[in-house]
């Protein structure tokens, strides 16, 4: 018997949904063979099994949440020796608490928490030994205790939750939402993996960080004919399809050189900027399920054709939902490229802790003034959403400038970088 | 209860109305339970209020102020003539106790509770017999406390017990004191106030050896001048009664020697009052040395009888019976409580006096903990100054990484109220900057708590460095 256990699935990732079994219990498996697709916060990934043989038990059904180092599965594997099947507690589990091994060297010993704290604890079912506290000494303090809990499982009813929040920020009020089906017919789902993680990155960035759009447009004319020319060949080498946006990628990597506090971070709690001296830049890509960030690293280190290829191939994977998760993990800028879909305009939400986004629109044919003159251009519409306590609109003005003087003059590009 | 039947049923069941139990009972009809309180003494109160804390500290506080009078010398006051009144003494501790006692009738009475004078025997895991009375119940707490440990067979019984000494029958000339624990040394000091020469045997090589030994050594230092004979590491024999008192065999290092006493007060602890309750007809688990195993929710191993005080595992002290009262009423009653306290103090009324919480040096150190200690005499501070009493000193043990508070002791004038700071800044996981930024009112003795703790910081101002 071989009790296989739900592996490591990335940094920061405790638990996974089940999205489909390859198997079912009876079955024979093949050793590396499909086992089970599972979604975690930011990708899918299809785990296969490390073993051959029959498969006697699964742990849950499809859309249960199931804890990595918790059994997936028991395989007959023809070994020796049973290993201890019959577990106490089941391993998947709807409602689940978010484990933070304690930091105690000594045994047994009682983390640091008021009393009313450890009975609140009690009260939510947390064992409060099993948490870190963020207060002086590691002391456990009330807002540890409920952040263990995950967001579905508090057991606030929507209006005292509502109520904690507006309570903190002033003229907040979140009120219980009407209930629709009574005036018609509606399909409620739970908010899940992707969806829902995306929910939390998007309201943190909007409630935490004060957004301003610097928007311009840049003339990719020369750059489209440039484009087109060098792109049939480069694709006849091999070289895959030479995008608008790998360019765009290596101008900003260039950028960001030039304007750090565009490729940075704030820290509020310890009130630190940090800028990185290294450029990985994410792109939004659309799967179907959600929206993923894939990260292309070192940009400045890579030639517009290799990262045009990887643009491609992460794309793809990224849409099978078969990107692995390092590989949406690390970036320092984010590009949306909502163009091929359409958009004269956009104000982009910035990938928090990043401090800007670019937004690219639909590259269009406009009519132009150029020396008195009103000729037609190709215009790309670009959207820089930048957080204004680390950077200021001149700041902007300049990194845009810049990286429409590279994005309508190739030659400046192959110059300057 | 019908009238004419021998049975009754009732929701909640406490035998025993010491700290542990006239408090659970007070809590569950509260709550709104049904309780019936069951005590086999006429008087409520338990060991703590009839026969323990309560008239010891009536006497103690006699005694002090009389060696405060004998001792005024120094602030230019005399007074001639300094004289005990014993059986006015006597009267007011049996008046203090009776007030107290009568207070805890009033408070039942008016809560509603129920009850009853017997002793209580189980006689399954959901009823009770008292006094041929059948007694059905939903859950009931034991705290049936504990009694005084006597000295082995063959050794004459008519020796006083610490009940007896409380009694304060008579003050004889010489007193040996069998148990320097905390009964014997406090009792020892009350009788030597009151005139007697005061012997203590003790079989550890220390006084008071719970205390981490810093601390204890100063109130020894004290202690040792008022008392005639401190024997440690030594064994009583054999106690003889004469026509005036005692012989008495003790042994030390191999050596033995007799001496007479007047009388002699045995003072080896206490034992916890769990048979003769009829518990082998319950699930109820007794463990080692007569306790009841219970759980964090005071829970027995029947799923419906509680273990509270005395007679449960853990330390005798009224307020950890009082604590554990609380939190099994509330069990009972479905609130998610646990006996999860981190420092139950101790408090030893000697002179001066001492008092601990949380982690001891001692058992910092036999559990392996890393910690940090702040030490402040209070030689250094104004106010022990002020009042004559430089004997004592103040410390906080930290934990060096976290500056987590794990243990503070107190030995001094009224370290017993001082420790109750430490106890809630262990019990909230308070940090050294908890205590040295809290404002400690000036000039107190509890600013050596502060003191202490910016010691252990390294920002005391108040000690010349090195």
């Amino acid at each position: 018997m071989f009790e296989f256990n739900l592996p490591d699935l990335g940094e920061g990732i405790h638990e996974g949904e089940i999205l489909k079994w390859y198997i079912a219990v009876g079955d024979t498996i093949e050793e590396d063979a499909p086992l089970v697709e599972v979604e975690t916060d930011k990708a899918a990934v299809t785990i296969p099994s490390p073993r051959g043989g029959k498969v006697v038990s699964l742990a849950g059904e499809v859309g249960e949440i199931i804890e990595t180092g918790s059994v997936v599965a028991v395989i007959d594997d023809g070994s020796e020796g049973v290993v201890a099947v019959e577990k106490t507690e089941d391993p998947v589990k709807k409602r689940k608490k978010r484990k933070i091994p304690a930091n105690s060297a000594i045994p047994g010993r009682p983390v640091p928490a008021a009393p009313s704290t450890r009975r609140l604890a009690r009260e939510l079912g947390v064992d409060i030994n099993n948490l870190k506290g963020t207060g002086p000494g590691g002391r456990v303090m009330p807002d540890d205790v409920k952040m263990s809990v995950d967001g579905d499982v508090v057991e606030l009813t929507p209006e005292t939750n509502a109520a904690s929040v507006a309570s903190a920020i002033p003229f907040l009020d979140i009120e219980a939402l009407p209930d629709y089906s009574l005036q018609g017919e509606v399909e409620v789902e739970p908010l899940r993996s992707i969806r829902r993680r995306v929910a939390r990155k998007m309201t943190t960035s909007m409630i935490l960080v004060p957004h301003v759009a610097h928007m311009d447009e840049a003339d990719v004319t020369e750059l489209e004919d440039f484009r087109k020319r060098a792109g049939a060949e480069h694709e006849s080498r091999g070289g895959g399809k030479l995008t608008l946006l790998s360019f765009v990628i290596r101008a900003i990597t260039a950028g960001l050189k030039e304007a750090p506090s565009f490729n940075a971070s704030l820290d509020p709690l310890r009130e630190e900027l940090i800028y990185k001296k290294f450029y990985n830049i994410g792109f939004a890509a659309d799967t179907g399920r959600g929206l993923v960030v894939p990260v292309i690293n070192d940009t400045d280190k890579k030639s517009i054709g290799e990262i045009s290829k990887e643009l491609q191939q992460k794309a793809e994977l990224a849409r099978d939902g078969k990107l692995p998760l390092e590989e949406m993990q690390g970036g320092t800028f984010t590009i949306t490229n909502v163009g091929p879909l359409g958009g004269t305009a956009l104000i982009p939400t910035i990938n928090y802790p990043e401090v800007a986004i670019l937004g690219m629109g639909r590259v269009q044919e406009k009519p132009v003034v150029r020396n008195g003159e009103i000729v037609i251009r190709k215009m790309l519409p670009l959207t820089l959403a930048f957080d204004h306590r680390v950077s200021d609109g001149a700041d902007a003005a300049r990194f845009v400038s810049e990286l429409i003087r590279w994005l309508s003059d190739p030659k400046q590009l192959l110059l300057d970088i | 209860m019908v009238m004419g039947t021998l049975s009754q049923e009732v929701e909640t069941v406490v035998i025993g109305s010491g700290p542990g139990g006239y408090v659970a009972a007070l809590r569950l009809a509260a709550l709104g339970k049904e309780v019936l309180l069951i005590e086999r003494n006429k008087q409520y109160g338990g060991t703590c209020l009839l026969e323990g804390c309560i008239p010891s500290k009536a006497l103690i506080n006699a005694v002090e102020l009389k060696e405060s009078a004998e001792n005024a010398d120094k602030f230019g006051i005399s007074f001639s003539g300094v004289e005990v009144d014993h059986n006015k003494l006597r009267e007011w501790t049996d008046g203090v106790v009776s007030t107290l006692s009568g207070g805890i009738a009033t408070l039942l009475k008016k809560a509603g509770v129920e009850v009853m004078c017997g002793d209580a025997k189980f006689t399954g895991s959901n009823a009770l017999n008292v006094g041929g009375n059948n007694i059905e119940f939903e859950d009931c707490i034991i705290a049936t406390g504990s009694s005084l440990n006597r000295l082995p067979e063959g050794i004459d019984q008519s020796v006083w017990s610490s009940a007896d000494a409380l009694k304060l029958k008579e003050v004889p000339e010489s007193l040996l004191v069998v148990g320097g624990g905390y009964i014997g040394l406090e009792l020892g000091l009350v009788y030597q106030g009151l005139g007697s020469e005061v012997s203590v045997v003790e079989f550890n090589p220390r006084l008071l050896a719970g205390a981490d030994f810093d601390l204890a050594d100063i109130m020894i230092k004290r202690v040792s001048k008022r008392l005639t004979e401190v024997m440690t590491e030594s064994r009583v024999l054999n106690i003889e009664p004469t026509n005036n008192g005692f012989d008495v065999k003790i042994s030390h290092n191999d050596e033995e020697f007799e001496r007479h006493y007047d009388q002699v007060l045995v003072a080896i602890g206490r034992a916890p009052n769990s048979d003769n309750l009829g518990l082998e007809n319950t699930k109820v688990v007794i463990g080692d040395g007569g306790f009841i195993e219970t759980d964090s929710e005071c829970k027995t191993a029947d799923a419906h009888i509680y273990a509270i005080g005395d007679v449960a595992t853990g330390p005798m002290l009224a307020h950890k019976a009082s604590r554990e009262g609380k939190v099994a009423a509330e069990v009972i009653c479905g609130e998610k409580v646990e006996f999860d306290n981190r420092a139950i103090p101790a408090v030893v009324f000697t002179d001066p006096e001492i008092s601990w919480c949380g982690l001891t040096e001692r058992r910092a150190e036999e559990l392996g903990y890393q910690i940090n200690i702040g030490r402040f005499p209070l030689t250094a501070l104004g106010r022990a100054r002020a009042i004559g009493r430089t004997d004592g000193m103040v410390k906080v043990i930290s934990e060096p990484d976290t500056n987590l508070i794990l243990g503070v002791g107190i030995v001094g004038p009224h370290a017993s109220e001082l420790i109750s700071e430490g106890a809630l800044a262990i019990e909230m996981g308070a940090t050294l900057a908890d205590l040295t930024d809290t404002i400690h009112p000036h000039p107190t003795l509890s600013e050596a708590v502060m003191e202490a703790a910016e010691v252990a910081a390294g920002i005391g101002v108040h000690l010349p460095k090195g």
